[in-house]
């Protein structure tokens, strides 16, 4: 367990800080919340998960014969009688940066104290995420009327549906989650749990801005991975 | 335990650089759209896509996740990792290669 209070820890930065903090017999990340080193390890896990559904879906995309369907097409949108290439995702890709960047300030009126200032900005972000997973529920049931199924589809190879619900459904739950923490966490804020140190439910861990952070890397890496699934699903 | 509040501390930054990166996300995130606009194609496009997509992802993690920020143990715990990923990459890319290659030999010359 990382604690803040190791007797006589020094951070250094660089190698120095590196060597000190792997090699000292003790424990790893000192001075790092442990929650904080626990998010990092889930995200590094969650990015294998990611990993393989994008490599699954290089690997079948590589491997047919059959031409894969147009993402530029499919994902098209028909609107005041002009066809837009991409456009409700390029939309969905615009929602999901704002509400990284109204996290990323967040983060920082959190450290900062500013009670108010943090939990309208997480308020944003979760609104951000609402937007989006309600534009990827209009997309899907787009694409189910238009006959897209994981086994077939009516624009090409048929294992494109799979991978498509697969990869944006996985990636759709990770934001949903994050929404419902989001607004955890905005109502924690406003109530001024982190200011007064108040327990959460399943710790005994006192409140502290911290979380905020955690939150945050949890929130950003959904953005991450959603800018590696629009470039190899949508655009690629 | 000065030191240690201290660096806690400095996890905090200026807002402009912050708004910095926001813009560039947006900026970068409109050019990749504007590679499927404009319907490049062929190695350009890959390319471009690869170049935009790596931009975004280095600007969010270095600086909306403060990875630049932390110390190596932490950075180093993460990226090194993604070795593994390229290498998985890879192995599969010579796989789907000879999958494809061995449907399209039958599909000529019959089972």
């Amino acid at each position: 367990m990382s604690d803040p209070k190791i007797e006589g820890y020094v951070f250094k930065p660089g190698f120095k800080g590196m060597a000190d903090d792997t090699g000292s017999d003790q424990t790893m990340f000192k001075g790092v919340h442990w929650g904080k080193a626990m998010m990092w390890i889930f995200l590094l896990s969650d990015t294998f998960i990611f990993s393989c559904f994008l490599i699954s879906y290089m690997k079948g995309r590589g491997s047919t014969i059959i031409d894969w369907p147009n993402p530029s097409e499919v994902f098209g949108l028909h609107v005041f009688g002009v066809d837009v290439p991409l456009l409700l995702i390029a939309i969905m890709t615009f929602v999901l940066i704002t509400s990284s960047g109204t996290m990323a300030l967040a983060v920082k009126y959190g450290y900062e104290k500013n009670r108010k200032m943090c939990g309208w900005l997480i308020l944003a972000t979760a609104i951000g995420g609402l937007t989006f997973v309600g534009m990827q529920a209009f997309e899907w049931s787009k694409l189910i009327h238009e006959g897209v199924r994981p086994w077939e589809n009516p624009f090409g190879a048929p294992q494109f549906g799979s991978f498509f619900f697969m990869i944006t459904g996985f990636h759709g739950t990770h934001v949903s989650i994050g929404v419902i923490f989001l607004f955890i966490y905005a109502y924690k804020t406003f109530k001024g749990h982190y200011d007064e140190g108040k327990r959460g439910w399943f710790t005994t861990m006192k409140g502290d801005y911290v979380e905020i952070e955690i939150l945050g890397l949890y929130w950003h890496f959904v953005d991450l991975v959603w800018v590696f699934i629009f470039a190899f699903f949508y655009l690629w | 335990m000065d030191e240690t509040k201290k660096q806690e501390q400095t996890t905090t930054h200026k807002i402009g650089i912050y708004l910095w990166i926001w813009g560039l996300l947006f900026v970068l995130s409109f050019f990749s759209y504007m590679v499927d606009w404009y319907q490049f194609q062929g190695l350009l496009r890959w390319s471009l896509i690869l170049i935009f997509m790596f931009l975004k992802a280095g600007l969010i993690m270095a600086f909306f996740m403060h990875l630049f920020w932390e110390r190596y143990a932490l950075v180093n715990v993460l990226l090194w990792p993604m070795t593994a990923i390229a290498c998985f990459i890879f192995l599969m890319v010579a796989e789907f290669e000879y999958t494809v290659f061995t449907r399209i030999f039958y599909f000529v010359v019959g089972g």
